[in-house]
């Protein structure tokens, strides 16, 4: 999933403070699972602000609204009937669903509440780890299905560097070796043999540096 | 004549032990401030943050969450759980102003009637000083200047 954190209040605060009335808007997707952005943290983001505001004897109406998803349009449609009767929207989405109200309400002021970190999967409850980084070419079959692209901090695809110990990274005890975790994981699976092919530098025009991307799906399109 | 500040408590009390120890407090007449409404909760893992926050975002002046002693939770830990999302409160209210000591989680037996009186006395005390919650100074303030 798309991985997110709540912004500071007092960023959030300084965001909403010119306005009366805003639209605060949640999701229903992976920034519910992540508890950053569901239904429930857009009625906790709401009684904060509102507290805020009281406290220096204003009000902002707020109305609360959890879509579920910030990142069609079909769904951002559904806030046509609220968005004439705000001052500004504040969405508690990845950054992919505040671009998607930005674009559809020209007019409209659009903060974000969040920072989107990472893709991810849950480690244990309340603790998420990066896993993917979108690369556009997935290498996880010849590394046993982990990936050192996102999981190894100088995305070594020929590791380990010398900056592996005792199975972790040099950047922090609380880092897996991603490379210790592959060659373990090979070796546990009998394909050592993998390990020993050197793989070729990688084209990274799939990943970010080829530009911003895009899908088409002509079946479907 | 200025009137002296009353707090309004909030106290969720988990049914298997500071509600009852509130019954037991009232069979030992002990007396405890009338400022404390007592909110029972079938465990305090049932309180939410948002519970916690609509509380005090209506007028409440401090809130308490009371639950069973740690180990002792009748739903094995639900009293720990709420105990994490006091904290994840505690830093919320410190953002937005409010600060953080206008919210505690305590802990007790269901024959502790002593000390539900006790901490209820305490924690109304400490709200007293604190004042009024800021969400309602704004308007004291407003009213005060309106009367003279």
């Amino acid at each position: 999933m798309i991985t997110a954190e709540r912004k500071p209040m007092e960023e959030i605060i300084a965001c909403v403070k010119p306005y009366q009335r805003i639209l605060l808007i949640g999701c229903n997707e992976c920034v519910t699972v992540c508890a950053a952005g569901g239904r429930k943290e857009v009625g906790m983001l709401s009684s904060a602000l509102q507290m805020a505001f009281m406290q220096a004897g204003k009000t902002l109406e707020i109305k609360e609204l959890t879509l579920e998803r910030q990142c069609d349009p079909e769904y951002i449609e559904e806030l046509v009937g609220y968005i004439d009767h705000v001052d500004a929207v504040l969405s508690m989405a990845c950054g992919c669903g505040v671009q998607e109200i930005a674009r559809r309400f020209k007019d409209k002021h659009v903060y974000p509440a969040v920072n989107t970190k990472f893709m991810g999967a849950s480690e244990r409850q309340g603790m998420w780890a990066e896993r993917c980084q979108g690369c556009g070419d997935c290498v996880l079959g010849i590394t046993g299905g982990i990936c050192p692209i996102a999981r190894c901090s100088k995305r070594l695809l020929n590791g380990p560097c010398g900056g592996s110990g005792n199975g972790k990274c040099e950047i922090s005890p609380d880092v897996d070796c991603a490379w210790q975790l592959i060659w373990d994981r090979l070796k546990a699976l009998g394909m050592e043999d993998r390990y020993e092919e050197i793989m070729e530098a990688k084209d990274w025009r799939t990943s970010r540096d080829g530009g911003p991307r895009r899908i088409i799906r002509e079946d479907l399109a | 004549m200025k009137k002296e500040f009353e707090p309004v408590i909030v106290a969720f009390c988990c049914h298997y032990c500071a509600y009852t120890a509130a019954d037991m407090a009232g069979s030992m007449r002990l007396s405890y401030p009338p400022n404390v409404k007592i909110i029972r909760v079938p465990c305090t893992g049932k309180v939410d943050a948002i519970h916690i926050m609509r509380a005090l975002q209506k007028g409440a002046d401090g809130v308490y969450v009371a639950g069973c002693l740690e180990g002792d939770c009748h739903f094995k830990n639900g009293n720990i759980k709420a105990a994490r999302r006091v904290k994840y409160v505690k830093q919320i209210l410190d953002e937005i102003g409010i600060g953080r000591d206008r919210l505690e989680m305590i802990t007790m037996s269901a024959g502790m009637g002593g000390r539900f009186a006790q901490t209820a006395t305490e924690f109304t005390d400490k709200i007293r000083a604190l004042g009024p919650n800021p969400t309602k100074r704004a308007s004291i303030d407003e009213l005060q200047e309106a009367t003279g």
